[in-house]
């Protein structure tokens, strides 16, 4: 074979096959008599991946917003229609694909590559065009024993081969996903996340496992925040092993029959690299630099499809279409073009969206690593907010008005220069990115404003504590945001650790200027900043022992800790800290020995400084060591004289263990006041569509302090988890609320841990009260508990109704207003102090 | 951070009830050394009549503010303590206006029904502010319901262990299961009186039911029979069946503690408000009979 073709594609999975196929389609055009093009693929199959997919697995095609663009058929559906049609069209193309080419090597430079085979063959090219896709070898389960086997598997090829048994599934991604769905029919399966909720999942395929898992009647359960600690191998073929895994409970052991695992796969990187493609970083999951034409920094060599970072069928598949595109010189624009394009419409660019994007991911060091299509989804899934002044603001305003009744992708946003982006107590939490001018930010609350500069960010408080913003942040005249919800941005720290380390650095260093105000240059704190430990506790952990000698101190980022001292045989709690507090300052300051123990009442994250790095962070000014040591002092009061009732530290104790430690807004109600009227929970239903989204009765008590079954507006709402039609929201007043467009998965009402969320029908329309009290007509306030939902509301379906702590009433929560003795009252629990003060 | 409705707001409207009353002692006394003796039909008795009979209009629209859930109009805890304070000044008020004049007429009618409820009243603010307290000590810092689901837990085994016994043990326990008495009518509720029956069978000399005051019947004829039992797995469930119905005892108890005091606190309402409802019609016919007959 010494024929040099003009483009060899390597690989022939969705992207290489469409890459290929629109190869063909030149050819055919300019009626070729020998392809200008060859398909090389390893196998004896195309789209081997899709291939090893489960029988009649559905496939999805994913992001919904996209159009497909290319010569090969794609919908959701099942995986042999997929195969099918993918075979005729490699028929119909005449696609010039070579089976059973395992490339060795690529040497030579553009215009004359030369392809080793593993069978000793050569292909010459001019332009190479990598598919290769990321399954190289699968990633491993890293404990002992964790060799391919029947009993640890990396791969399932038919989940109807096991019958019986119990498995273990770990991971949770879509592989992981199917794979423990298709085996639920027959089988008892656990799957393992590693995560709290499934951010990586597809949508179809979460809702379908959330159902799953919801199902009481299925044998499938999730064990959430879980990693393996161990194997236990059967003895012998046949025998049951075990897994022990760590959960946030502590470890368990599930005897099972095998254990399945999909955690991914590592890219074939070596071979990558041997082609002269450079990586951005060490990291085994990086993925090499691409421009936008997926050009790697080899002239002429190309990467597509999941090996380019992009694992989705739909993207790989027009990325494969325009590579070609590109290297015929033909400059067309990516099928998300418009949408780019609508967000900077309202920018004073003259340049293009594509180059805009790349603007804006060069002028943000965070972002610079990361991959271009990830920014590029980044900034699709973004807002894009510009302030203006005067008549730029109108003459932007009038053509936003004008572009309101269009379709599809999101507009600019605009905001008025000198207006607030976020104020102080406010809970959104977006993070915002500068791209363009300044804005000036208050660090912490009451703090200096800063005048941040590009490539700068703010927002990351309030994105990591959960907690309301503390400070404002006011746009500067022509600066341009990104605003990025919260949602996005977990995902992408959850998969990009340079951002997670970008953001998480720049967290540390404002916590750390807001908690000690150093003097120290920002380079100082920055370096500081790089060295201090993130420490995660889960809910009872400690962070330290009463009696132990301390040489560290811990600063909140997230959750709540109590304060608690074994004194004569009993526990006595001294006082509870919240995000943005110090905990263990004592042991720095004066005595080493731990006079308390702290404990995490819900999941806490700590920044963790030991004697050094705080030394160097107070280092010899007497006004820190000062300031320090007052709220020292005033902690140690405080903690006295709860120490001095200790039934309201038990008081305290107990509100803990009803998950209140995570709570912003809570109803609690004083037993000594309540007379049981109901008359809160009737004021509830006649403010929220004739549904009480409270239980007076039901929940806890303990001396005289009620909690009743009613939403209080987590940290982080474990609601917002996992909903898939992304109904739930957090207001700026820090309500938590689910708005019209709930599908009513239930997937909220399972992930509230506090039961305050319910599936509802509509409730029926009542009478007005004066024709109630005088005529008795309909049912009165609050009646019934129970009502008949009409037809029409059965037809809409159930929601999920919860609490929104009345965020549309004016004049505030109804069920407090409505409490006729004064026993109900709605607290943060910074007030927690002195509800239980004197109990 | 809790306060009761006397405490509310630092007292507020006791101020404001004060200086209602101030206002009504001088217009009484302002009457001395008139053309007449202080009554009603002075232009002094006019105007306490007047600020009585808004007072009653505006404290009857308690009822209507409670139920008006969106209203931005104060807080109904607000509402409910002036409402208590305006409510006891009224007793002195229309005192004054009819300068302690009665008879066997209407309007004495409607100062009698108007005394009625707020004395009911009166009771009312007793049993808000000492009962709730002691309902929930009595409630062990559970819900009713978790109580409730309890008894019909301890129900359950107990059948079930009873099932380990002889038939007559079975149908005494079935039975004194059956004939648990809790809550009930309107003076069983409020009396928390133990009505609970036992049907003992015929060879336990029973015929008729036989009262089962806090399950002691069956208490007193399990502990008589367990030292007597012949076989041993009989025993232990009798044993347990002793342990179940003591806490059955327990846990009825208490609901009928709960219920009964749960009952005080809502009961003087029923007269409260009917009263309330009459008071107004009288004060109509007073009213216009006054001004008819002037």
């Amino acid at each position: 074979m010494d024929k040099r073709f003009h483009i060899a594609v390597i690989g022939s999975g969705p992207a290489g096959l469409s890459a290929a196929g629109r190869a063909a389609q030149y050819d055919q055009e300019t009626a070729q008599s020998e392809p200008t093009h060859v398909l090389l693929e390893g196998f004896n199959t195309h789209a081997k991946t899709i291939f090893r997919y489960q029988k009649g697995k559905h496939v999805m095609a994913e992001p919904g917003f996209l159009t497909l663009r290319s010569p090969m058929q794609f919908e959701a559906g099942k995986r042999e229609q997929i195969l099918d049609s993918w075979a005729e069209s490699l028929q119909a193309l005449n696609i010039n694909i070579a089976y059973n080419s395992e490339v060795a090597r690529i040497s030579g430079e553009k215009g004359d590559f030369r392809i080793a085979l593993q069978n000793g063959s050569e292909v010459l090219a001019e332009n190479v065009v990598l598919a290769i896709g990321f399954q190289g070898n699968p990633r491993r389960l890293g404990v002992e024993g964790d060799a391919e086997s029947d009993f640890v598997m990396y791969q399932l090829d038919d989940p109807e081969e096991f019958k019986s048994e119990t498995i273990v599934v770990v991971g949770a991604g879509d592989a992981a996903i199917e794979n423990a769905l298709g085996l639920s029919a027959h089988n008892l399966v656990y799957i393992v996340n590693r995560k709290a909720e499934f951010s990586r999942a597809k949508e179809g395929n979460l809702n379908a496992v959330l159902a799953a898992i919801n199902d009481k009647k299925k044998s499938f359960y999730c064990k959430y925040e879980t990693t393996v600690a161990g194997l236990e191998l059967p003895a012998q073929a046949g025998a049951t092993g075990a897994i022990i895994l760590n959960t946030p409970e502590g470890e368990e052991r599930i005897e099972c029959h095998r254990i399945i695992a999909r955690l991914g796969a590592i890219p074939p990187r070596s071979f990558v690299e041997s082609c002269g493609v450079e990586f951005p970083n060490e990291k085994p999951d990086a993925i090499p630099d691409l421009d936008r034409h997926y050009e790697s920094n080899v002239p002429g060599l190309y990467i597509i499809g999941a090996l380019g970072g992009y694992p989705l069928i739909k993207q790989a598949m027009n990325q494969g279409h325009d590579v070609v595109e590109f290297i015929r010189g033909n400059e067309i624009k990516p099928a998300d073009y418009p949408l780019l394009q609508k967000q900077f419409r309202l920018l004073p660019y003259a340049m293009d969206a594509e180059d805009v994007l790349d603007l804006y991911q060069k002028r943000v060091p965070m972002f610079r690593r990361m991959n271009a299509l990830s920014f590029r989804e980044l900034i699709i899934e973004s807002n894009i907010m510009i302030s203006l002044d005067g008549a730029d603001y109108d003459e932007a305003a009038r053509e936003r008005d004008a572009a309101l009744s269009e379709e599809g992708g999101k507009l600019t946003k605009l905001i008025k220069a000198g207006e607030y982006i976020y104020r102080d107590g406010e809970y959104s939490n977006s993070f915002y990115t500068l791209v363009e001018g300044t804005a000036s930010v208050q660090l912490a609350r009451g703090s200096e404003p800063q005048d941040l500069k590009a490539g700068q960010f703010f927002g990351e408080m309030s994105l990591i504590s959960g907690r309301p913003r503390s400070g404002d942040a006011i746009a500067g005249s022509d600066c341009i945001l990104i605003e990025t919800p919260r949602r996005i941005m977990v995902k992408l720290m959850n998969s990009n650790d340079d951002v997670r380390e970008g953001i998480d650095r720049v967290f540390i260093m404002r916590a750390l200027q807001s908690a000690f105000s150093p003097s120290m240059s920002s380079e100082e704190l920055g370096q500081l900043a790089a060295e201090v430990e993130l420490k995660t506790f889960k809910a009872g952990e400690l962070l330290y022992e009463q009696g132990s000698e301390g040489g560290y101190l811990d600063l909140i980022r997230s959750g709540t800790v109590v304060l608690v001292q074994q004194s004569h045989g009993t526990e006595l709690v001294l006082s509870q800290l919240q995000s943005g507090d110090l905990v263990g300052q004592m042991a720095l300051m004066g005595t080493p020995v731990r006079q308390d123990s702290a404990k995490a009442a819900v999941r806490v994250e700590t920044i963790r400084l030991n004697k050094d790095q705080f030394l160097r962070l107070v280092g010899g000014e007497p006004q820190i060591i000062d300031s320090l040591q007052d709220s020292a002092s005033a902690l140690l009061t405080q903690s006295r004289a709860m120490a001095s009732y200790p039934e309201g530290g038990r008081a305290i104790n107990f509100l803990m263990g009803e998950g209140l430690g995570e709570a912003t807004n809570a109803l609690i109600i004083d037993e000594d006041l309540c007379v049981g009227c109901d008359n809160c929970e009737k004021a509830c239903a006649e403010t929220h569509a004739g549904i009480s989204r409270l239980n007076r009765a039901s929940g806890a008590s303990y001396a005289g302090i009620h909690v009743p079954v009613s939403c209080r507006h987590c940290e982080h709402p474990h609601c917002m988890k996992d909903c898939p039609a992304d109904a739930i929201h957090r207001s700026s007043g820090g309500e938590v609320f689910i708005d019209q467009s709930c599908i009513g998965c239930g997937n909220c009402e399972t992930n509230c841990p506090y039961d305050v969320i319910k599936l509802s029908y509509e409730a029926p329309k009542k009478p007005g009260l004066l024709s109630w009290l005088f005529f008795g007509a309909g049912f009165g306030p609050g009646e019934p508990n129970n009502f008949e939902p009409d037809p029409q509301a059965k037809e809409k379906g159930k929601k999920a109704v919860k609490c929104d702590a009345c965020m549309d009433q004016p004049a505030g929560p109804a069920c407090v207003r409505a409490c006729p003795t004064g026993a109900a009252v709605r607290l943060g629990p910074d007030q927690f102090g002195e509800l239980v003060a004197g109990r | 951070m809790h306060q009761n409705i006397l405490r509310f707001s630092n007292r507020r409207y006791l101020f404001v009830a004060v200086g209602v009353l101030l206002l009504s002692v001088v217009l009484y006394l302002s009457q001395a050394g008139g053309a007449q003796p202080p009554n009603g039909g002075t232009w002094q008795g006019y105007v306490l009549g007047t600020i009585g009979a808004l007072l009653i209009v505006w404290l009857s629209l308690l009822g209507v503010r409670k139920r008006r859930y969106s209203s931005s109009l104060g807080t109904v805890q607000g509402w409910t303590s002036a409402h208590v304070y305006l409510g006891a000044a009224l007793l002195v008020v229309a005192t004054l206006h009819c300068a302690a004049q009665f008879g066997w007429n209407v309007h004495t009618l409607a100062y009698v029904l108007m005394a009625g409820v707020i004395l009911s009243g009166f009771y009312g603010i007793y049993v808000y502010l000492h009962y709730p307290g002691r309902i929930a000590g009595n409630r062990l810092n559970q819900p009713r319901q978790a109580w409730l689901n309890e008894l019909a837990d301890v129900d359950e085994e107990a059948l079930s262990a009873a099932a380990d016994c002889g038939a007559d043990v079975q149908s005494m326990v079935a039975s004194a299961i059956e004939l648990s008495r809790y809550g009930g009518g309107f003076f069983a509720q409020l009396s928390g009186k133990d009505y609970s029956m036992v049907h003992l069978p015929q060879a336990e000399g029973g015929g008729k039911p036989l009262p089962n005051v806090e399950q002691q019947e069956v208490i007193k004829r399990l502990a008589k029979r367990i030292p007597r039992s012949n076989k041993r797995s009989e025993a232990a469930a009798l044993d347990e069946l002793l342990t179940l119905f003591s806490r059955r005892q327990t846990i009825l108890r208490l609901l009928r503690n709960d219920i009964r005091m749960q009952g005080l606190v809502k009961v003087w309402l029923f007269f409260h408000v009917p009263l309330t409802v009459a008071l107004l019609a009288a004060l109509l016919v007073h009213i216009l009979s006054v001004f008819i007959y002037w």
